[in-house]
């Protein structure tokens, strides 16, 4: 099986995982959803740092992969804090008494 | 320390199954957070095992981006507030879109350094530049109609879709011809195209439709990350774009039956005016036969009320409303009213918006209800008060075969006894349409700025 048809494999399959998953998230919660998955769409850093690390790129290269890992940065860091801030926010209510 | 590729990959397969899991906890509110530190460690397990491998050669310009990156990130994230969420995730799918541009880019450059092209590398090469152009500039778009610095309203012309279609094609062509000949210029030539394409393909989407648009590109932002995948064979890429892709997909799909549409007729969008006349509150009103009401008759039957539902909608949002309101709340369980609140699915600009809102007042999450579980309630309500809400009320989506939003899945607020109905004017919604709820006996309308109302009543509940 070529390397293609195994990146397809687990495409396919992680696709059935996030659409089960996410039918599962109760819609109260669709905002922090959003702003979870902004936060995880941050992983692209791996692909950015694998630019940005590779010595031989020269001037451009080198920009490419700095702008790249600072976007994904924003990303990881912003998403992940702000879904925090507002799953926080979210309160059961007091027993009366 | 440096790590194998095996070990690499096991780490990977570590941090995805913690995404799966983090996202499989927002099951519930009180199991949330959790899923949020799942989800943290999962990218910081990613990250650190990707530093330690060997093909990154050099942290020189690695480390000042995470830094930077990082206090960009975390000074918006505590200041950005809740009522502007929707421009805060517009703005981060941009950057997911660029990013995903800047590493086709970048690994396509290091590949051609070291002469190891090949027809599918450079096609997935492609497509992953293609889908974050697109989602870059259309997210930037999106982010300009929810901070009004582009008009909210529908952008229509001429061979609009024409134009789409042929630039599609172009964009195709040169995607391909760079594919077979590594041609680098053609790549940029595609790349250009396709930021155009972001444009225009989010300009003729009216304002309404805002909840299937953050959606939409959120979906986009998941399919980048997942061709990036396929460009540098990481897994973990794919995974999560995967997830992420589809978390935006069944969004679209939610919102887009919230307002009993498809998602073609959003996509070619024109739907709503955006913006319509201010006429005088009172004056229009009694032209038209609607009856207005005063904050103390308002109070009083309120008091007299065995359950209240509220109904906020972005109206509540834009007055910031949400706090006055949660007093409001506290003073009539004071009294012993019953309070619940109900969200129509679109309400606010993007898929949870009021939730958040409500939460960031204190209001408890067990007071809140979605669509299908309150609208058999409204029977028995003494009262329903609308809060800024406006085209999700009207029974005109029940009534009148001719009205645009015919067909369309509203809150029963029109069977409450009493409706008390808070508006600044007699403008209708976002879909330009006059609400039929306003000529029904039952409805008084409570002109003035939602937080003002709210503190007013407030203040006469205080007295009663």
């Amino acid at each position: 099986m070529s390397e293609l048809m195994v990146a397809l494999y687990v495409f396919v399959l992680a696709c059935f995982i996030g659409y089960w998953v996410i039918w599962n998230v109760t819609p109260s919660l669709h905002t922090p959803l959003i702003s979870l998955t902004n936060a995880i769409s941050g992983i692209i850093i791996v692909g950015a740092l694998l630019v940005a690390g590779f010595d031989e790129m020269g001037v451009i290269g080198t920009v490419i992969g700095f702008c790249a890992v600072l976007l994904a940065s924003i990303n990881i860091f912003g998403g992940f804090l702000v879904t925090q801030r507002m799953l926080r926010m979210f309160k059961k209510k007091k027993k009366a008494g | 320390m440096q790590l194998s590729n095996n070990a690499l990959a096991f780490v990977y397969l570590v941090s995805g199954a913690l995404f799966i899991l983090g996202l499989n906890r927002l099951s519930h509110p009180s199991t949330a957070r959790h899923g949020n530190f799942y989800a943290i460690t999962g990218m910081i397990l990613a990250i650190v095992a990707t530093l330690l491998h060997p093909a990154v050669e050099s942290y020189t310009f690695i480390v000042p981006a995470i830094i930077v990156g990082a206090i960009i990130g975390i000074v918006v994230a505590l200041r950005i507030q809740m009522a502007a969420m929707p421009q805060l995730v517009a703005m981060l799918h941009s950057f997911v879109g660029l990013a995903a541009v800047l590493v086709a880019v970048g690994t396509y450059l290091s590949h051609a350094h070291e002469g190891t092209l090949t027809v599918i590398f450079m096609t997935e090469v492609f497509v992953g530049a293609f889908i974050g152009a697109i989602t870059f500039t259309g997210s930037l778009i999106a982010f300009g109609k929810l901070q009004g610095l582009v008009t909210a309203a529908p952008v229509a012309y001429i061979g609009q879709h024409w134009l789409n279609l042929m630039l599609g094609l172009a964009m195709l062509g040169f995607g391909l011809y760079f594919a077979i000949n590594g041609h680098f210029v053609s790549l940029l030539i595609m790349i250009g195209i396709a930021l155009l394409l972001g444009v225009l393909l989010i300009i003729p989407i009216g304002g309404a439709d805002m909840p299937v648009i953050i959606s939409m590109l959120n979906s986009y932002s998941g399919w980048a990350a997942a061709a990036t995948g396929f460009t540098l064979e990481n897994k973990l890429l794919i995974i999560t774009g995967a997830l992420v892709g589809f978390c935006g997909a069944i969004l679209s799909y939610i919102m887009c039956k919230a307002m009993n549409r498809s998602f073609i007729s959003v996509i070619l969008g024109g739907f709503g005016t955006g913006d319509a006349a201010d006429e005088s509150g009172v004056a229009a009103a009694t032209q038209k036969g609607v009856k207005s009401s005063s904050v103390e008759d308002a109070a009083f039957i309120l008091l007299n009320a065995s359950k209240v539902i509220i109904v906020p909608g972005y109206g509540m949002a834009v007055a910031q409303a949400q706090h006055a309101l949660k007093e409001l709340v506290e003073r009539l369980e004071d009294k012993g009213v019953e309070v619940k609140f109900a969200i129509h699915p679109v309400a606010g600009r993007m898929p949870g918006h009021m939730n958040v809102l409500l939460a960031e007042a204190d209001v408890p999450y067990d007071l809140v209800f979605g669509m299908d579980e309150i609208n058999p309630e409204f029977n028995s309500a003494d009262v329903a008060l609308v809060v800024g809400a406006n085209d999700v009320t009207n029974p005109a989506a029940k009534r009148d075969r001719a009205s645009p939003i015919y067909g369309m899945p509203i809150l029963d607020v029109d069977k409450a006894k009493h409706v008390f109905f808070i508006k600044r004017s007699m403008r209708p919604g976002y879909a330009g349409i006059d609400n039929l709820l306003f000529y029904q006996d039952n409805c008084s309308l409570l002109f003035g700025d939602a937080k003002e109302v709210c503190e007013k009543t407030v203040a006469e509940l205080k007295a009663a």
